[in-house]
């Protein structure tokens, strides 16, 4: 259980770093918190020929709004401060609530939102969260510059849309709309495990109570942040109703899911949480969105 | 492959200079480089909390950091909690009284899980308890007695905090 040996490289700055990643690109790899990455390596699953440590990058560590109140947020942010920055308690409480859910206090005190989201684990909590709340997300490499919406940035099974000698640099949420309310459920076997299923959700009401917007999105239940879009479809320009919500999480398990069978849980089993969840998410979204006239 | 690298870190107060083949995990370099094996190795990827150790104050798993990312950091293991069996920290007396062990192998990242807890929840909650010692595990006492002593640590903390207050 010791990882292969390496070469070990610092960049100075975002531009060095750029640069190594373009020159090395199919035998570096990026050190963010290094939670997921040095177990893969101490299990030898991952042997990169070189590291390149971005942990003295402060130009990828910030935590900002933009003119127009949306969030900015560097990919070097760490869990631990994600979950107890006002700021974003504030401007994207759906993100403050999901937090404590990764596990355990000694891992959020490392691990950064950038290597949470590029390593893109199907049963992960922030991927799903940041399709729900309509994220975006800077990709950087020596050459170019571009914007990923985070509902195309996952595309399999720890598999995302970067490019080799791409890396992600920033994240961008909108601000909350006004009549907006949001909720995150999960099951797991024990606090801090990975979900066995879990959403995010956020339903936007316009000034009428009238649904202008429905985000299920489920973690657990397929390769990626699964967007349950039948079930979103069967609210939106809608008056919502407690029998409206019982009968989109419904569609949400049955029609919009094909939860995997593994040691964990059966499918069949995934999908009776999904319905469970996915009811009070939209139920919780509600009643918040509510709260808001 | 295998250059050096120099670090100077600072280890229970104490500033080592070293060199270290980067892939050396700084559990590895706590234990078998600076011989201070009370912080334990156990599952080695970041799930069984025995190897917690503070990093710049915050509780970490020294088994998936590198030493080399230590350097210029400070670092807290759990001998820097007493210098000897007469003065214990205040949570190990804990530890001890209600029986928080038995083997004793889960202990160090126990309590270097709980020292920076208890500084920010000086009166917590069972349920705060439960869910701060989430990340460790221990095969031998049922966590029962470890909840026990965490309550009992924390009044002797404040009980000393109120006798130094006075
Ligand atoms: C015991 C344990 C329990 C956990 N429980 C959970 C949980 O319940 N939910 C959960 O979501 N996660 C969980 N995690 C994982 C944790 O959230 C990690 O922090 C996260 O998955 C990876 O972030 P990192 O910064 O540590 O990335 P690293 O491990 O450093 O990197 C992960 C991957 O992303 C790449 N990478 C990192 N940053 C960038 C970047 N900016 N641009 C391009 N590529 C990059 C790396 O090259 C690597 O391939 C757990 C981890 C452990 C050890
Ligand atoms: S040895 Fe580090 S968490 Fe198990
Ligand atoms: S006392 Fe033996 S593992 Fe905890």
């Amino acid at each position: 259980m010791k990882p292969a040996p390496f070469e070990y490289v610092v960049p100075k700055n975002l531009n060095d770093c750029l640069n190594f990643l373009y020159q090395h690109s199919e035998t570096a790899k990026i050190l963010a918190g290094g939670q997921s990455l040095i177990p893969t390596m101490n299990f030898r699953m991952a042997q990169p020929e070189y590291l390149i440590d971005i942990n003295n990058l402060n130009e990828l560590s910030f935590i900002r709004t933009d003119k127009t109140g949306g969030l900015q947020m560097g990919a070097l942010i760490r869990h631990h401060q994600v979950e107890n920055d006002p700021l974003i308690a504030q401007k994207a409480p759906l993100l403050h609530e999901v937090m404590p859910w990764i596990g355990h206090v000694q891992i959020r005190s490392r691990g950064t939102i950038g290597g949470s989201l590029v390593h893109a684990d199907p049963a992960a909590e922030l991927p799903s969260a940041m399709v729900a709340l309509n994220a975006r997300f800077k990709v950087k490499s020596k050459k170019k510059e571009r914007w990923i919406p985070a509902e195309q940035f996952f595309v399999g099974l720890f598999a995302t849309a970067l490019e080799p000698g791409e890396m992600l640099v920033e994240i961008a949420i909108p601000a909350m709309p006004l009549h907006s309310g949001y909720s995150f459920q999960e099951y797991s076997r024990r606090k801090g495990d990975f979900a066995l299923v879990g959403v995010a959700c956020m339903l936007v009401l316009d000034k009428n109570k009238v649904c202008e917007q429905a985000r299920l999105v489920y973690m657990g239940v397929g390769e990626g942040p699964v967007l349950a879009a039948q079930a979103c479809q069967s609210l939106v320009g809608k008056t919502l109703t407690p029998d409206l919500l019982q009968q989109a999480a419904k569609i949400a398990s049955q029609n919009d899911l094909t939860p995997p069978n593994d040691m964990h849980a059966s499918s069949a089993y995934r999908r009776h949480l999904a319905e469970v969840l996915g009811h009070q998410s939209l139920s919780q979204s509600l009643e918040r969105a509510e709260k808001s006239f | 492959m295998s250059n050096l690298f120099p670090i100077s870190v600072t280890v229970n107060g104490v500033l080592y200079q070293k060199e270290v083949e980067p892939r050396l995990l700084l559990s590895d370099f706590l234990r078998h480089t600076l011989g201070l094996t009370g912080t334990h190795v156990g599952c080695e990827h970041g799930v069984c909390g025995v190897c917690t150790i503070l990093f710049d104050d915050k509780p970490a798993r020294s088994c998936i950091m590198f030493a080399v990312q230590a350097n210029g950091h400070k670092i807290m293991t759990v001998e820097g909690l007493s210098n000897d069996m007469e003065h214990l920290h205040p949570l190990q007396e804990a530890f001890s009284e209600k029986h928080a062990l038995q083997c004793g192998f889960c202990t160090p990242g126990f309590l270097m899980t709980l020292i920076p807890f208890l500084k920010e929840n000086p009166d917590p909650t069972e349920e705060q308890i439960r869910e701060a010692i989430s990340g460790n595990l221990c095969r031998c006492t049922g966590y029962q007695n470890i909840i026990e002593a965490v309550k009992l640590a924390a009044s002797k903390l404040q009980a000393s905090k109120a006798t130094v207050a006075n």
